[in-house]
Order: structure tokens, then sequence, then C-alpha cells
């Protein structure tokens, strides 16, 4: 593979994975840019968990390539991706409910860093989500819904990731919820060089906040344009999201 | 009141080295959800080791640390070199290597130092303290063995509660998936795990052994008695590990004195029956729900 010609944060190319006999991505390439939001939309069994999946090593690639700016990380051991730059908050929240909160937040924040720089990356998450510092000392399992998608993103973005990789976050929370969480993710990446890949279901939702939205059907890509165009393509919104 | 309390004080000593025992079983059955069968036999071989030196150079202490540093080294080796070629999610497939193991080394204990009998020093004096012209049975040697095990239980609690370390290997045994998408490696923390367990059950093995005999199976009691004390306090809880084993030590001395030293392996049984009955999760674990 020859280099791209402009370094994306994360570059995917040409990304080919499955479980057994069944394939779950087929030849797909996907980029994201520093300070955007890229949504990648379909429906169930798009192949959208295992195009973030397979980036972060938990599924291992049949075929294509992974970079992180010039850095090949096709194949690598996940926790090797993860001290890459590459945070991956998965499906189903991912918090390790029988550690306190802000244990959760320490473990994101260790990733790399001394210990007094880990106490800031801490604080910083506070910051962003007041919520959590009034409960740093419960156990994780005695948080809401919306609290644990903010422990969780707030435990990624500690980790200080080039790349952000979100799955489905609005799963199961009220959609005012959903819409302060991307509104916050929002302010987050504005004008700073983190690129978040978006995973959703929630299609309307997920593009309203992101720049630039990657539609997957059946493990292909399918569509690949700005957000606006996107939401405004009739026909694409009714084959293939939803609404 | 005299054979009362006499009797609360063996137990208490004896159930030391079970909370010992226990600890390490839980140890590993947090981490990696594997019962260690061979957790007696690895302690027996590391006494054996330390018996050597202790008979060379004369010095219980630089024993018991040389049979510590041995079970560090070889808790690492069996993780690395065994357990890890089971693959995740086979439990049963590494119970089943941990009594292969459990066997294998047992005779090779046999092979190396012999079947027979030998008797093992103690720390310190095996006669009880007299008090106010009273001799009670609690001895010098009891009072390491209790202070050892203390000594390492607040060890441990302190690595997993303050350091950084201890939360990665908390976070590796709780979600390791999870672990690894926060950098964490988790397999190193694995094999740490295995170590420190197998650094516990040759501390108590040196503890069981000291002022007494060993032989290739000595340590077999203790992993009944220690593997009850584990489920009584709750597989998942270090805490729970250290009281159902101080537990185990007085109930079973109170069989002893009372009702007869014949009767203790019944009353472990009975103890476990009855745990498994009413309270299957053990005293301590927190939340049932975990497995989503």
């Amino acid at each position: 593979m020859s280099a791209p010609a402009t370094t994306a944060a994360l570059r995917v190319t040409g990304l080919t994975a499955g479980y057994g006999p069944v394939t779950a991505l087929d030849g797909v390439d996907v980029a994201a840019e520093p300070g955007h939001i890229t949504a990648v939309l379909g429906a169930n069994g798009a192949g959208k968990t295992t195009l973030l999946r397979t980036v972060s090593g938990l599924v291992p690639a049949r075929s294509g390539s992974v970079h992180a700016g010039d850095v090949d990380l096709t194949g690598a051991a996940p926790e090797k991706i993860a001290r890459a730059g590459i945070a991956h908050v998965p499906e189903g929240r991912g918090v390790i409910t029988e550690l306190t909160v802000e244990e959760n937040l320490r473990l994101g924040a260790l990733l790399g860093k001394a210990r007094g720089r880990a106490d800031t990356a801490i604080d910083d998450v506070y910051t962003m989500f007041p919520p959590l510092a009034e409960r740093r000392r419960r156990d994780a399992h005695t948080l809401s819904g919306g609290e644990r998608q903010m422990l969780v993103i707030g435990r990624a973005l500690a980790c200080g990731p080039d790349v952000l990789l979100l799955d489905e976050p609005s799963l199961g929370l009220a959609p005012r919820v959903v819409s302060q969480i991307f509104e916050l993710l929002r302010e987050r990446v504005e004008g700073s060089r983190l690129a978040v890949l978006l995973v959703e279901q929630n299609a309307r939702s997920a593009l309203s906040v992101a720049d630039v939205g990657v539609v997957l059907n059946l493990g292909r890509v399918v569509a690949s344009a700005p957000a606006a165009e996107l939401a405004a393509d009739d026909a694409l919104r009714h084959a293939y999201l939803g609404f | 009141m005299l054979q009362f309390v006499n009797t609360l004080l063996t137990g208490l000593g004896q159930g030391a080295v079970y909370a010992a025992f226990a600890l390490a079983l839980v140890l590993i059955w947090r981490a990696t959800r594997v019962v260690n069968f061979a957790q007696g036999a690895m302690a027996a071989f590391t006494t054996y080791l330390a018996l050597l030196v202790v008979e060379s150079t004369g010095s219980w202490w630089v024993g018991l640390l040389v049979a510590l540093a041995c079970g560090l080294v070889l808790g690492a080796g069996v993780e690395r070199v065994v357990v890890r070629r089971v693959g995740p999610h086979n439990e049963l497939g590494a119970v089943i290597v941990t009594l292969g193991l459990f066997v294998a080394l047992q005779a090779l204990a046999s092979i190396l130092f012999g079947a027979q009998f030998r008797s093992f020093p103690a720390p310190a004096g095996l006669e009880g303290f007299s008090v106010g012209g009273v001799t009670v049975a609690l001895t010098p040697s009891m009072l390491i063995t209790i202070g050892a095990v203390a000594v390492v239980l607040l060890g441990l609690v302190a690595l997993f509660r303050f350091t950084d370390v201890g939360l990665r290997m908390r976070a590796s045994a709780f979600d390791g998936e999870v672990a690894r998408l926060l950098g964490v490696p988790v397999g190193r923390m694995l094999t740490l795990g295995w170590a420190l367990a197998a650094l516990v059950g040759s501390l108590a093995g040196v503890l069981i052994a000291s002022g007494s005999l060993v032989w290739p199976a000595y340590m077999d009691t203790v992993i009944v008695n220690g593997f009850v004390a584990a489920v009584l306090g709750g597989l998942d809880s270090p805490g729970g590990a250290v009281v159902g084993g101080l537990a185990m030590g007085v109930i079973l001395a109170l069989v002893t004195g009372y009702v007869g030293a014949d009767l203790v392996p019944l009353a472990a049984l009975a103890v476990l029956v009855a745990v498994l009955l009413v309270r299957p999760q053990g005293l301590f674990a927190r939340t049932a729900a975990r497995r989503v």
C-alpha cells in the first residue's frame, strides 16, 4: 500500500473481517480526520460494530490495513493499539462495575502517563461531566445509564487518544440524554486534534452531530458524504437509515 | 474455660494457615475462573526447597524467603507454560490441567525429595506462653504464623487498593476485554496474579510444615480445608477467604477438642454442604449478578 496523500488520524483501507464462514466486513474504506466526527451508519448486521472491533484489534483483519497517522496497526494486539492512541468505547458501555467511578477513570488516565498527569486527565473528565465528580467514590454499578455512558466516554478521553471509537452511545438512553452527550462531544472535538468515529443505529441524531457520514450495508460502504448531504438524500435515508 | 480458650487459640493459629491457602485459591479464581487444584502440590514443592535451605543455612527465615521467591517463579511459570496453553474460555480444561499438575508435582516431589517423613523446624518456640501461672496454647511460633499471614494479607490489600498495578490486575480480572482496550497488558497481569497466588500458597505451605512433618502429600488436608474456607467466605472475596479460613480453623479445633479428631474430615464436609445449601455464593460475596 502506498502512503495516503493526506495523513488522517485513522485510515482504514480495504478492510475485510468476519466470524467463521461469515464475512462481516468486505473491503471497507473509512477515514477519520482530526477535529471531525465521522458517523458510521447502517442497519443491524451491516458490520458497524465489527468495523470498530477490527480497528481496535479485537477481531483479526483478514485483509486490508489500519493506519493511525503513519503508524501501521494492522494485526496489532488491542493493548498495543490502545497505547498507539486509539480509544474504543465498546457497545453495551464497558463500565467495569466492580470498580469505583474514579478507578474506572484512572484506568484510562494511566495509559502512558505519569501519576501527576493522570490526575489532571481525571479532573478534566470531571469538568466535562460534573455528575461523575459527585459520584467519584461510588461503585460504578450504582450509576444510571446516562452516567455510565459519560463514564466510558470520559474514561476513553482520559486515555488522551487521537482517535475515539464510539459504538452505539445512544443505546438505551433517553433522547434528551443522548443530545446532551452528543453536544458535549461536539464541544470537545471542535477545534481539537481528536478524530471521532461514531457508530450509530440512530442515524438521525448521529447525522445531526457528525461532519461526515459513511453508510454500511452488508459489510460494504454504500455511501460516503458530508453529513448534511446524506441527511438530505431521501432515497438513501429510506433505503438504509430508516428515517 | 481454659480448655475452651486453648481450643480457640489453636483454631485461630491453624485458621491463619487455611486463610492464606484460601486466599491463594481466591486470587486465581478471581483472575481466571479456575480453581487451582495444584496449589497444594506447588506449595509442598516450595516447602521442600525451603527445607533444603533451612537444613543447610540453619535459618528458618532464609528458608521462608526462598520458598516465597520460588513460589513466585513457580506460579508465573505454571501460568505461562501450562495454563495459558489451554486457551481462554476453557475453564474445565484449565481445571483438569491443574489436577494433572497436582499429581505430577506430588510424584516429582517423591522422586526428588523422597517419600519419607521429614521434620521441618519451627521458627520459634513451641512452648505455650504462661499467663498468671497457667500455660495457654499460644506459642511464639503461632504468633509468627498469624503475623506472617496478617502482613501478607495487608500487603495484598494495599497492592490491590492503592497501586496502579493492583488496579490493572483487578480490571483484568473483572473484564479482560475492556482492560485490553485501555492498554492494560492483561496476559502479564494474569501471570503476576498466578505468581502472587503461588507466593501466598507457599507461605501457607511453610507455615503448616513448621514444627511438624513434611511428606509429599502433607498438604492434602490443607487443600481440602482451605478450599472449604474459600467457599465459605465466597470464592470472589479475598476478605471472605481470610474470615472463612479463621472460621474453619476454629470450627475444626472445636470439633477436635469436644467431639473427636476422627470427625474433622466429616465436619469439613458438613460445612461445605451447609454453605452450598444455604448460601452458595459464600458469606461475603458482593453482587451476585455478574455474568451478563
